[in-house]
């Protein structure tokens, strides 16, 4: 074996010496200089970002266990930004008493389930996929139950930990079924031609979608994500409803067209039957909701569900609309959850109705909360209406035109529900509005960042054009 | 030549200042800053001008310098839109025509609008016009040239009602943003006609900027397809020039400030449809000659049509607005009767030009004499006036220079540039020509009538003594008169036409002495109506004209027929239904989706428990039933 090839793995390893810095600081570092965790964490992460992005060639090591090509990088570099904006969001909360002595382990379980999302994305054989996802769950499980002396922390993790038990169990019986029919795990020799179509090899697909439509929280395997995401930390929510939703949709493209190209109209069949489930219950759930994490919960099924127009062309462009979409989701995504997370600390509000009036106390954040929000609807010239209109766009030319009408209908009840946050902070009264306070320099930054991104994304064509240079498909 | 961009920034900029900021400086700084920005403008304008025509000519023609072009948007490697700018002889005219204006409203105003409230705003709307002008003569193509087309009718738009709180501004500024908007369809719907078939938006591969040739370029559809796109070009040009039946807006546009009715609706704005066509020129004479000349039959019947009506209006800025549509329909004629691209055929282009220019500078030296008029009575109405010449003396010469400037009597510079367009008339049709004598003629008689009544003729009561206005609105008064007296001695054949070879203007004798004896006349006649306190005679046909005098008053009733065919026929014929339509149908439809979603909402929510077990059994559920569709239902 060629050891040299591990340095073909540049992010990985890259990403293995900042978490190591991490730990070793985490250790070494005393009581005071901690206070000074997060600017060093943030400057480790710019400059593993930056290293990411130095332009590399596609290769394939390891007898085709592990890939890499340009695009990986460049969602690779997504995630890490949001991971960035994530933990400068982070630093309020992790300087609260009770959880200041933990704020090492934060970073290190983040970067480790970051770590996994790596490998399941830069993944040739369905084992290394499958330890990926299981190094992105199992620290995720303890992130979700962070806050452990908090009831609902608790009783989030031990749900998370549960159902992602069961998927993985469902997940790991169909890559059985896999390496049955076919012989192998490498991603290439996965092909159906003598089964094509056989039940064995759809109940091996249909497996493998569940287990990554728990990952993207799709109907029916969404049940889990509204009580986890309330339960957990803010943070950890706002972490597992982007990047971690980035990562696996992203992975399941590349899995899909890569490993079954011969089954192509049987997952196209289910991604639609799951598409139009997810997009449509989750909106209907939405409208009722009170608590705002739940609310986000059920917006980011919605939104898992756009993700996947782009997936089911399989093509170049819905790839690149995936990645694009990803991008602008995370900014618009993150900049709300900035912002309840802040509200969080600050007054401990959480519910629907005590943002009623919050204009009148803090309108710069209202302000950004409404871009934001304006931006997961789809309002031009915000960054989302760009993203829902590629996306549409790529699916629109896969032929699939009832389907993107079926998502344009829901678009408007989605708007309905984002509006209503709107209305509430604007107009509705309110006797005890959440008080005038303060953000703190990481969270304005944060908040900066995001806004960029929602305003800049859908203006600068150049970031378009750069991830469809890279792209690729069926 | 970078620096023209100047021209272009120092605008916007001003306009983005004193928009955001201008609530906090004082009216004053805000005005001197806007006349000082101008300044600025104005003195690149004429240093760009100077440079430009001092380049050595290529073959006898003043090569089209482009400046600068960015491309804007990229639709395919021939078809893309840029941003630009384009210096050629037509375009560094009127770089000079609206910088001078400009500049000398600017001075204008510091004095006419002192005291106004919002008068940063009515500076920042100033600037956003001049900028939104200045991008529309310099456009390298025809989509720049339109997006600045709408700039100006924003600005338009804004600055006629700049006196918010009176109903009849508001009024008039929505009626004048919707019959230009109306028209600019046409030029919209042209454009894209145009680009689609010629595969090129811009002025210099088209053949339009120089390019007295390009017939290569067009196959056989767009041969077809060209004249068409122009003749919608045409419309756009003719709602913002004020061409029946698309006038109706500008006489009511005078409810703007009298200065903005100089600088938009007399000398710049209007002229903008003149421009276009001069613009794509070269395109109407190798494609589309009878498209040019039915906008010359156009111009002819707008100008008597509009002259009619000035004759008997009794207020002063509705008369000036009705003399330039009439002037604005000479200019049109003068363009419209060019059978050829050569300098002696097309003299009318050329003519065109020399006319716009000239006009532009005594119109908007009448107009602002009305103001300082309006300024010192506080009145539009005629018989608010007269004898005003004993308390305001600089008001009342310049105001006769430009009068008969535009009656056409020498040496003023209206009788150069009229003389032109009548020989071009001449050259195309005598009955043109003979039509267009007498509507000078009768130019000559209502703008003497007007001159009359404001100085002469009986004196009405005032409140208080008239004044004279104060110096910085006497001194662009006394500028522009000035430029009035000269400009007639300008070769502007050297610098325009429409070829771009020199082209030596040599006076027909005889279209002269006609034209002269023509004013002459008209003028007398006016003075023996109107000169004396007592009227015999202008009532006396008043009485027997009845029935053509009170429908001339009332424009011919133009309005009124507008009136009808929208609100009787549009809005009930159409737009009940359809507003029907959309009550019950379309929202009927969202309705639906948001009752729907509401009930099914309501009726999913114990999917919902919070029990872990029942997750998985929904998550067993799920995977079966799609093994189960997959493998039954679908395949």
């Amino acid at each position: 074996m060629d050891y040299s090839q591990f340095l073909n793995m540049k992010e990985e390893l890259s990403l293995m010496v900042v978490i190591a810095i991490v730990l070793l600081y985490d250790i070494i570092a005393g009581d005071k200089r901690k206070q000074t965790m997060t600017p060093v964490v943030i400057a480790l992460m710019v400059f593993h970002t930056a290293f990411t992005l130095v332009p590399s060639q596609a290769y394939s090591i390891f007898g085709g266990m592990y890939t890499h090509t340009p695009m990986m990088s460049i969602v690779k570099a997504i995630l890490n930004l949001g991971v960035i904006i994530v933990f400068l969001q982070a630093d309020i909360w992790l300087r609260r008493e009770d959880t200041k002595i933990r704020a090492g382990e934060f970073y290190e379980l983040i970067l480790c389930t970051l770590l996994g999302m790596y490998m399941m994305i830069g993944a040739g054989h369905f084992l290394m996929f499958y330890i990926g996802l299981e190094t992105a769950s199992i620290p995720m499980a303890a992130l979700v139950a962070f806050d452990k002396y908090r009831h609902h922390s608790a009783e989030a993790g031990a749900k998370y930990i549960l159902t992602a038990m069961f998927s993985s169990a469902l997940l790991i019986f169909g890559l059985s079924l896999v390496y049955g029919s076919c012989g192998s795990l490498y991603f290439d020799d996965v092909t159906y031609t003598v089964f094509s179509g056989g039940p064995m090899a759809i109940c091996a697909l249909v497996l493998f979608i569940s287990g990554m439509g728990f990952k993207l929280s799709l109907v029916p395997f969404h049940l889990w994500t509204a009580d986890v995401y309330q339960g957990a930390p803010t943070n950890v929510t706002s972490y597992l409803s982007v990047i971690s939703k980035g990562a696996a949709a992203f992975a399941f493209m590349t899995i899909l067209v890569k490993a079954f190209p011969e089954l192509v109209d049987q997952w196209q069949t289910a991604l639609y039957i799951l598409i139009v489930l997810s997009i449509t219950i989750a909106n209907l759930f939405a409208i009722r909701q009170q608590d705002l994490k739940r609310f986000m919960a059920f917006s980011s099924i919605s939104q898992a569900g756009y993700i996947m127009l782009g997936v089911i062309g399989g093509n170049a462009l819905g790839m690149t609309s995936l990645v694009y979409y990803v991008l602008v989701y995370i900014v618009a995504n993150l900049a709300i959850f900035g912002v309840i997370n802040i509200v969080e600390q600050r007054s401990g509000k959480l519910e629907f109705s005590d943002y009623n009036g919050f204009y009148q106390t803090n309108p710069k954040l209202t302000f950004i909360i409404t871009l934001a929000l304006f931006s997961l609807g789809g309002i031009p010239p915000f960054a989302g209406f760009f993203s829902k209109f590629f996306i549409f766009a790529s699916a629109v030319e896969q032929g699939y035109v009832w389907l993107v009408f079926i998502a344009l209908l829901n678009t408007i009840i989605a708007l309905y529900y984002y509006l209503r946050l709107v209305k509430a902070m604007y107009i509705l009264p309110n006797e005890t509005p959440i008080a005038t306070f303060r953000s703190d320099a990481c969270t304005r930054v944060s908040l900066a960042i995001c806004l960029i991104g929602i305003i800049g994304f859908g203006l600068v064509s150049a970031i378009y054009d750069c991830i469809n240079a890279y792209s690729y498909g069926l | 030549m970078e620096y023209t961009l100047f021209i272009m920034l120092l605008p916007v900029l001003m306009f983005l200042f004193l928009g955001l900021a201008g609530h906090k400086l004082r009216p004053a700084v805000a005005g001197i800053l806007g006349c000082c920005s101008l300044g600025i403008v104005a003195i690149l304008s004429y240093y760009a001008a100077w440079q430009y025509f001092s380049m050595p000519r290529v073959n006898g023609i003043y090569q089209p310098v482009t400046v600068f072009n960015f491309e804007w948007l990229h639709f395919t490697d021939k078809l893309h839109i840029d941003l630009g700018i384009l210096l050629d002889p037509i375009s560094v005219m009127m770089l000079v025509v609206i910088s001078t204006v400009s500049l000398m409203v600017h001075i204008y105003s510091m004095g006419y609008m002192h005291g106004e409230k919002g008068f940063q705003r009515y500076y920042a709307f100033l600037s956003l016009f001049t900028f939104s002008m200045l991008g529309l003569v310099v456009a390298t193509n025809i989509f720049q040239m339109y997006l600045f087309w709408e700039l100006v009718g924003v600005s338009s738009y804004l600055l006629i009602g700049f006196y918010y709180s009176k109903p009849s501004a508001i009024a008039a500024s929505k009626k004048a943003f919707i019959v230009t908007r109306f028209a600019d369809l046409g030029f919209l719907i042209g454009i894209l006609v145009f680009g689609y078939f010629v595969g090129s938006f811009n002025f210099e591969t088209v053949g339009a900027g120089t390019g007295f040739g390009g017939a290569a370029l067009l196959g056989d559809a767009a041969r077809v397809m060209v004249p068409l796109a122009l003749g919608l070009m045409f419309i756009g040009g003719a709602g913002k020039s004020a061409m029946f039946p698309l006038h109706i807006w500008l006489p009511d546009a005078m409810e703007g400030p009298t200065p903005v009715s100089a600088l938009i609706h007399a000398a710049t704005m209007v002229v903008a449809g003149v421009y276009l066509v001069a613009r794509m020129f070269p395109l109407f004479i190798d494609y589309a000659p009878e498209v040019l000349h039915l906008i010359a039959y156009v111009g002819v019947f707008t100008a008597f049509f509009a002259a009619a009506i000035a004759c008997v209006q009794t207020d002063i800025k509705r008369v000036l607005a009705f003399s330039t549509i009439s002037q604005i329909a000479f200019m049109m004629v003068a363009v419209g009767v060019c059978t050829a691209a050569t300098a002696h055929e097309g003299l009318g282009y050329m003519a065109s030009m020399f006319h716009l220019f000239t006009h532009a500078m005594f119109k908007a030296c009448l107009f602002l004499g009305a103001g300082a008029i309006i300024h010192a009575v506080h009145s539009n109405e005629m018989s608010h006036m007269g004898g005003l010449r004993k308390y305001m003396p600089i008001t009342h010469i310049t105001f006769l220079i430009c009068c008969l400037s535009i009656a056409g009597i020498p040496p003023f510079s209206g009788f150069f540039s009229k003389d032109e367009i009548l020989t071009a008339c001449l050259e195309f049709s005598p009955v043109v020509y003979w039509i267009m004598s007498i509507i000078a003629g009768m130019t000559a008689f209502y703008m003497f009538r007007l001159y009359y009544g404001i100085f002469w003729g009986k004196e009405a009561r005032h409140e208080h003594t008239p004044h004279e206005a104060p110096a910085n609105m006497t001194v662009p008064l006394i500028v522009l008169a000035a430029i009035t007296c000269v400009a007639g001695f300008i070769p502007f054949g050297h610098f325009v036409s429409s070829n771009g070879e020199t082209y030596d203007i040599h006076l027909n004798t005889t279209v002269a002495t006609i034209s002269t004896c023509i004013a002459v006349v008209a003028i007398l006649l006016a003075t023996f109506m109107y000169r004396k306190a007592e009227q015999p005679v202008a009532d006396m046909l008043g009485k027997k004209l009845r029935g053509l005098h009170t429908a001339a008053y009332h424009r011919f009733y133009i309005d009124e027929i507008y009136q009808f065919i929208t609100h009787r026929i549009i809005f009930r014929c159409i737009s009940t239904p359809i507003a029907w339509f959309d009550r019950h149908v379309v929202d009927g439809f969202f309705n639906f989706l948001a009752w729907s979603s509401q009930e099914g909402s309501w009726s999913i929510r114990n999917l919902q428990s919070g029990r872990v077990q029942q997750y998985a059994y929904a998550f067993f559920i799920g995977v079966i039933a799609l093994v189960l569709i997959l493998l039954f239902v679908v395949i």
